[in-house]
């Protein structure tokens, strides 16, 4: 096949005026990778005021964005959202499509895969780009994207690649990759495209009838010290100490599943492979037992420290520092002696 | 009014307890060991349409499921909670599918079923977690999609449905007929009947009905209730080209099992108060904490 010399695109997430964290992380991705492929980084953006968001989004390193406003594109419905990107993609023909595995990607990833007969890999973990021979009739590929996700529960990692179809599609959780700014100064080419023309008529057809959305006050992601407590913790009240504890660290607090499904803390502090992913400079985790899915969202964590009364706790072989003994009894010590040493 | 409203439900191995035994002294998934359930957001479906045939009398349920004949388990388990009906989409063409050849041939066997007002789906299935196969069965028929439903109600012939985001709630309204896909966080199913298992217990599938004796095999046949549906690809006019491996885009280049690299730790028993001091001071000179 020859060399693709389209381009990579990412469809950013407009939320409230801006563009979701989500989407410069994979802004962010994008970038290395459209230039691994020697081809240009574009962004698309649908919803409504988009005045002047392309100032958000150039910095990351986009070379082109794509703009597409009218007052039904905000808040998001599938159906209009993936008319644009449909006739969008019919028309630019883009080699390779982020989004955020995140409610809107996952909603909206799936319905314009399906128009364009592409494939689409959701909540990958990795992306690379590397050659393909396929197996059964030895064809070559070069320059695919290697979409690599958790499988069976985690407890096995896939490489998936999409030979033959356009564009090879894949979501990321937010948190997964990192976001950083390419160049301040970075300056692409802004093209208003006309919704009347991008968007069917006919499917603006769900409308929203009422929205309560809250922003989320808890923000482990950011966090550079997290203390997270899982099913060993015991109780809801006994999480206390675990908030007392990240409260004299100034760090957040996290949870493993299991503390989430038994109702010690809210679902927006899990971490994990269907919770968030941290990369803290310090993760602390009391009463956690370390099973894979739990590991695959903490284990970039530069420092680890394990507080677990099982010595033999699979968490123990990833941590720098193994604490052996009852929480109860260890975190009111280290609470002491941090008192006692800083100023 | 009456509706004609179509689950999806997909039988999946027990991926939430692959406990030690499942997993090879190799560090691969043992498949047999892991049990066969019924899909658990599948169940908080098919629950909505339950709710929706207790608010609409007439109201009849249809599961679909695509998979192994063994799938017909899932479609007695649906009629055990009160399904009206039930189709195993079988055929061997039909397998190594990923998301986009599998909704084409879910959207195929609907549109043989031809009369429904909701298909209504789980977000996602445990075995990928991809909650692809909604959205674009969606697509293929070319009907509108509401995911993340917590609730499900139809009033003046439009649907009205309750929304799970991130951050919040969202309701929305659609006309019918619509793709709903739902949420773990909505109403959990009823438990079965005891009266629908007596009813119920007998019913087969084509291929399991082969499996009996003639005498038994006959009293089925004499009562249409036991008779679970199979439909081949051809029986649901598949294109070929569409289906099992050779119509998915998606291909899988390679299978690693996760390990993760041993650190070398720093051993403090939760006793040994001067350990535990040290550690902390250690942590504050090198700005850990502090
Ligand atoms: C598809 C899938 C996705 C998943 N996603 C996630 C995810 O995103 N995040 C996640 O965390 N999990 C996830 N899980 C669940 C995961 O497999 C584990 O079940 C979960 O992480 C276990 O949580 P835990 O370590 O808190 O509980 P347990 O495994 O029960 O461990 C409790 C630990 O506490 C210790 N302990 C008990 N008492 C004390 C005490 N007094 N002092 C000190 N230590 C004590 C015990 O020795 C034990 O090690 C997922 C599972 C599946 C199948
Ligand atoms: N083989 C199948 N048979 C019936 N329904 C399915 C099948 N695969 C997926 N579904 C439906 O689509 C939903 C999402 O599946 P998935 O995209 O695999 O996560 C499931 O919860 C089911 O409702």
């Amino acid at each position: 096949m020859a060399q693709d010399k389209n381009n990579l695109i990412v469809y950013c997430e407009f939320d409230e005026g801006h563009v979701a964290d989500v989407s410069l992380e994979l802004l962010t991705k994008g970038r290395k990778l459209a230039t691994r492929l020697g081809v240009k980084l574009e962004a698309v953006v649908i919803g409504d005021n988009l005045e002047g968001i392309e100032k958000e989004i150039f910095p990351y390193g986009a070379d082109v964005v794509y703009k597409i406003a009218d007052k039904r594109l905000y808040p998001f419905t599938s159906m209009p959202h993936a008319s644009a990107l449909i006739n969008l993609f019919k028309e630019i023909k883009p080699q390779v499509c982020l989004m955020g595995a995140t409610c809107i990607g996952r909603d909206l990833g799936p319905r314009v895969s399906s128009a364009l007969h592409s494939g689409l890999t959701a909540d990958c973990t990795s992306l690379e780009i590397g050659d393909h021979t396929d197996a059964r009739n030895n064809k070559e590929y070069h320059d695919l994207l290697y979409q690599i996700r958790p499988a069976f529960g985690g407890n096995i990692v896939a490489t998936i690649v999409n030979p033959e179809n356009r564009p090879q599609m894949a979501t990321v959780r937010e948190g997964v990759m990192k976001k950083e700014i390419a160049d301040e100064n970075y300056k692409g080419e802004v093209v208003n495209l006309d919704a009347k023309k991008y968007v069917d008529e006919a499917s603006y057809v769900v409308s929203i009838i009422d929205r309560h959305i809250e922003k989320s006050k808890i923000n482990i992601k950011n966090s550079a010290i997290i203390v997270a407590g899982g099913y060993g913790v015991g109780s809801k009240e006994n999480f206390d100490l675990i908030f007392k504890f990240a409260n004299v660290l100034g760090a957040e607090v996290g949870a493993s599943r299991a503390a989430v499904d038994a109702g010690f803390v809210e679902h927006e502090r899990q971490i994990g492979q269907t919770g968030v992913t941290v990369h803290p400079k310090l993760y602390i985790a009391c009463g956690i037992s370390g099973q894979i899915q739990h590991i695959a969202g903490m284990q970039d964590s530069s420092i680890i420290i394990s507080i677990n009364n099982d010595a033999n706790a699979p968490i123990n072989t990833i941590a720098d520092y193994v604490i052996t003994g009852n929480l109860e009894e260890v975190i009111p010590q280290l609470i002491k002696y941090y008192k006692k040493n800083s100023k | 009014m009456s509706l004609n409203i179509v689950v999806l439900a997909k039988q999946v191995p027990d991926t939430r307890n692959v406990g030690k035994d499942a997993m090879t002294p190799e560090g691969t998934v043992n498949r047999s060991a892991l049990p066969a359930i019924f899909n658990p957001e599948d169940l908080n479906a098919l629950e909505q349409a339950l709710i929706l045939k207790d608010k609409n009398p007439g109201t009849k349920i249809t599961l679909l499921t695509m998979g192994p004949p063994r799938a017909a388990e899932i479609v007695r388990e649906g009629l055990y909670r009160g399904a009206d009906g039930g189709v195993v989409l079988t055929d061997r063409a039909l397998g190594g599918a990923d998301t986009l050849a599998t909704s084409y041939a879910i959207s195929a066997a609907i549109r043989k079923i031809k009369d429904f007002d909701i298909i209504i789906g789980g977000r996602q299935a445990i075995d990928g977690d991809t909650a692809q196969v909604g959205p674009q069965v969606a697509e293929k028929l070319g009907l509108p999609q509401v995911t993340y439903a917590e609730e499900v109600d139809v009033k003046d012939g439009k649907a009205i449905v309750k929304r799970r985001l991130e951050n919040g709630v969202e309701t929305v309204e659609s006309p019918l007929p619509l793709v709903v896909t739902v949420n773990g966080t909505a109403a959990a199913c009823r438990p079965r009947n005891a009266k629908m298992i007596q009813k119920y217990k007998y019913a087969v599938s084509p291929s399991e009905k082969a499996k009996l004796e003639e005498g038994r095999a006959k009293v089925i046949e004499s009562r249409p209730y036991l008779n679970i549906k199979e439909w081949s690809a051809a029986d649901v006019e598949a294109d070929p080209q569409q289906i099992g491996l050779t119509g998915s885009p998606t291909k899988v280049k390679g299978i690693v099992n996760v390990v993760f690299q041993a650190k070398e730790s720093k051993q403090i028993e939760g006793k040994d108060a001067a350990g535990l001091e040290d550690l902390i001071k250690e942590l504050i000179t090198n700005h850990t904490i502090g």
